[in-house]
């Protein structure tokens, strides 16, 4: 594991800084990664709203079809990615069940940044829920409890009382699906359009260059985005750390 | 595990229908639209269409080359997982943190990168690509590339499984095997396998499910060769941007249905698991 990844590190010093420099600040590069991080970070902050709503709905909720609805969370990662890709295309594509109503209205979903949200939406989805589910279901009731007896209403328990207790557990799952959505390339190069400067993701790019035969280049821009992607990871765990200091200070 | 909520803590009906409603919308919406999709674009011009595109030579090699790697990437992972967390779990040694991020680092890496890599290495510019070519090996746009991506990819499932449980298990139950006597063999087959089972049963399922679906980084190195490098995912592909859209849905649905047994086993284990009081 090692030996592979200290490769790509030892061949992009091979062509030296400034070409690595060159290659990972040209335009075509610079708006990938905007687009990549841009839509991982919209999708990552909608499936925290949604993730932390549907672990809250399956935990304390009994309704027809829960089971059925907590299987199918993990749907994400038993479809293989390709089959999400097409299928989402077709879905959100300009005569497609979803995208014909959006074309009414003059909003284009598949084929652009939208669609690659989209696309990250359902690759990450699992990850907010299968983390916040297991800390609401072994939540203790008694602090809720006391907030009602306080005379807090149930907006306001939820908020002070459960929320901050969530809170690592969020923190995590969303860090994971960002940093899934950002390396994610299977479901999304079908519904993206592919196009250079508005809708191509960073994985894509590194493919183009490879087919190439531009390894200096596909490598470039591998070990920045390994470099952002594990700073970013680093900074997430501080915060968790962070988080978890305060708990048990409290 | 169903815990009673008290009465005090409930959320009033009204917030509970809108809460359950934006949920099953978001299911319906997200998850359950692109598998109807699936299998309506690959019935929707008949059985036989359908089947004809399962029949094509091409998809028959992708089947046997994906079930081929799944083969080979399956045990190996086991067989490592296993290893790496009986070394975690039960054993005290330097580097121990490190082996556990290395173990998440496939998690962490994006696949093209995954593929990347192997590339760089056995790739004809690579480090090796100089000797494999001189003794007429080819590991890059072969199976070989195919079956070592898929075993990169797949390789943290069972360990990440199985380092939690064995951790909270302790080292107790061994040690009590040993002092009566069992040898380090016996000891691993009859105490800690019965006590991980579940667990180990659940991570090669999506370990399997994974090996068999993976994209990126198979994509990276296959080269594409229809009938001898494409694995089912690769050929879901190529069908699609031919345009041929009932072949490509047709493959697809395949592949869903490998997802859909997935989640069926995947439930399954986790109930028996819960049942037998060990997950």
């Amino acid at each position: 594991m090692l030996i592979p990844l200290s490769a790509t590190f030892l061949k992009a010093a091979e062509g030296g800084l400034a070409s690595f420099w060159a290659t990972i600040s040209a335009p075509r590069v610079i708006a990938a990664y905007r687009v990549t991080f841009g839509c991982a970070l919209v999708a990552a902050l909608i499936n925290t709203v949604f993730g932390v709503l549907l672990a809250w709905v399956l935990v304390r909720y009994r309704f027809p079809g829960r089971r059925l609805c907590d299987a199918l969370i993990d749907l994400p990662f038993a479809l293989p990615t390709a089959v999400a890709g097409i299928a989402l295309a077709a879905i959100y594509a300009p005569k497609g069940w979803v995208g014909q109503y959006a074309a009414d209205w003059g909003i284009k979903i598949a084929f652009t940044p939208m669609g690659i949200t989209i696309a990250l939406i359902f690759i990450g989805i699992p990850f907010v829920v299968r983390t916040v589910q297991p800390v609401l279901e072994s939540m203790d009731f008694a602090c809720e409890e006391a907030a009602t007896t306080l005379g807090a209403n149930r907006w306001q328990s939820f908020r002070l009382v459960v929320l901050p207790a969530l809170i690592p557990a969020v923190l995590t799952g969303f860090a994971l699906a960002f940093a899934r959505g950002i390396g994610e390339y299977g479901s999304v190069i079908f519904v993206a359009g592919n196009m250079p400067m508005v809708s191509e993701i960073v994985p894509l790019l590194i493919i183009t260059k490879l087919e190439q035969y531009d390894y200096a280049g596909a490598n470039a821009i591998a070990v920045a985005m390994l470099g952002i992607s594990f700073v970013m990871l680093l900074a997430i765990n501080l915060l968790q750390a962070w988080t978890r200091r305060a708990e048990s200070q409290r | 595990m169903i815990k009673t909520v008290p009465s005090s803590v409930q959320d009033s009906p009204l917030v509970r229908g809108v809460l359950i409603t934006i949920a099953l919308c978001f299911v319906g919406l997200m998850l359950i639209l692109p598998m109807a999709l699936v299998l309506t674009q690959a019935l929707g011009q008949g059985f036989t269409l359908y089947l004809d595109a399962l029949r094509d030579e091409d998809a028959q090699a992708a089947l046997r080359l994906t079930l081929l790697a799944a083969a080979i990437a399956v045990p190996a992972n086991l067989l490592f997982g296993v290893s790496a967390a009986w070394c975690i779990a039960k054993f005290e040694f330097k580097g121990k943190q490190l082996l556990l991020t290395l173990i998440d680092l496939p998690f962490a890496v994006s696949p093209v990168i995954s593929g990347l890599i192997f590339v760089l290495l056995f790739g004809l510019h690579g480090w090796f690509g100089e000797w494999l070519r001189a003794h007429d090996l080819k590991i890059i746009f072969a199976v070989p590339g195919i079956v070592l991506a898929t075993m990169f990819v797949t390789f943290p499932f069972v360990a990440r499984e199985l380092i939690p449980v064995m951790q909270a298990q302790g080292t107790d139950e061994e040690e009590a095997a040993t002092t009566l006597g069992a040898s380090g063999w016996q000891t691993f087959w009859r105490v800690t396998l019965p006590n991980i089972k579940w667990a180990v049963l659940h991570g090669v399922i999506l370990c399997n499910a994974r090996a068999m679906g993976e994209f990126g980084a198979v994509s990276v190195v296959s080269g594409h060769i229809r009938g001898l490098t494409n694995t089912l995912p690769l050929h879901v592909e190529i069908l699609y941007n031919e345009y041929q859209t009932v072949a490509a849905f047709s493959v697809a649905s395949l592949l869903m249905l490998l997802a859909v047994v997935t989640l069926v086993l995947k439930a399954v284990i986790e109930a028996k698991a819960a049942h037998s009081g060990r997950v």
